[in-house]
């Protein structure tokens, strides 16, 4: 299933899914929120966003 | 063997969203009194501690994640008031999700109360890129290239500095103006180039909880600042979203 045209930006979601919602301590996730989850997160994303835009130069 | 994952809390009786999870599960309801939390059984080796830390690291993952937990939660929100929990919260079954639900009860329905008939929009604001400078028209005059080219230097910092605190003006303006209209307000950092893929400088990134009843006013606000603002700024509205920037409870 490809991704509709218009969807949501994923900078926008993750504006808001890793920095809102109700904070639960889930019983898989203590250590886990002992590290800064969007912090973690973000890292990765950035590392990696220069990846994607290669393969997508790539594939276009 | 499955684990527990935790989507939203909802008021009982709301009807089971009809799209797939994160783990591609089809999601359930798990009711405790007058609240249910919506959740999904995920494959454990996905979704315990190590699994989920993997995901997290992978954009791939992380997006797919993303978009899931998103879908599950807009879609309770067509049917009512819904308190979506953070990305990534497991328990390792549906017992601790119950107790969860019993000792903060109070807690979410006054959350839900407070959510209900409202939702959330983002507003996004940037300063434009500059327009590329023009050439300047040469003067048959013009005997002093080394001062034309410093007076152009001075002009263009100068017209960066305008541009930059018309756009603060407009930003800090339209903010107070989305806040009054809203029930609630937050602004959001900044988001990386990188990220946005607009090299653009941010001036405000911020989530409004605006009751649907405000919702024309608001984006009236949003259209008239636009047109007001010129081509210097760019305003982007986003939404609407399951209020996740305002699903907040105490800690405890």
């Amino acid at each position: 299933m490809s991704a509709p045209t218009g969807e949501l930006a994923l900078v926008d979601l993750l504006d808001r899914l890793l920095a809102g919602g109700v904070v639960l301590t889930g019983e898989i996730t203590i250590s886990l929120a002992e590290v800064d989850l969007v912090h973690v997160s973000l890292r990765a994303l950035i590392s990696s966003v220069s990846t994607l835009l290669e393969e997508g130069d790539a594939g276009a | 063997m499955t684990l527990t994952y935790l989507y939203a809390v909802v008021p009982a009786g709301a009807p089971v969203p009809a799209v797939l999870g994160v783990d591609a599960e089809e999601p359930r309801l798990v009711v405790a009194g007058a609240l249910a939390a919506v959740v999904g059984s995920v494959a454990a080796e996905r979704f315990d501690e190590a699994g989920l830390a993997r995901a997290l690291e992978d954009m791939r993952r992380l997006e797919e994640l993303a978009r899931a937990h998103h879908g599950v939660a807009a879609a309770l929100a067509e049917h009512g008031p819904v308190a979506p929990v953070r990305l990534a919260t497991v328990y390792r079954d549906d017992d601790g999700v119950h107790l969860l639900l019993r000792e903060r009860a109070a807690e979410f329905a006054a959350l839900l109360e407070r959510l209900d008939a409202c939702r959330e929009w983002g507003v996004k604001v940037w300063l434009a890129a500059p327009r590329a400078a023009r050439p300047e028209p040469a003067t048959a005059a013009n005997g002093r290239p080394g001062t034309d080219y410093l007076l152009r230097r001075r002009a263009a910092r100068e017209a960066g500095t305008r541009r930059r605190e018309h756009g603060a003006a407009v930003a800090d303006r339209l903010h107070a103006e989305l806040a009054r209209i809203a029930l609630a307000d937050r602004v959001l950092a900044p988001q990386d180039p990188a990220l946005s893929g607009r090299g653009e400088e941010m001036v405000l990134n911020a989530t409004y909880l605006v009751r649907r009843s405000d919702e024309e006013a608001f984006s009236g606000a949003v259209a008239e600042a636009s047109t007001a603002a010129g081509d210097e700024v760019a305003i982007v509205p986003t939404g609407p979203w399951p209020p996740f920037s305002f699903a907040t409870v105490a800690d405890g």
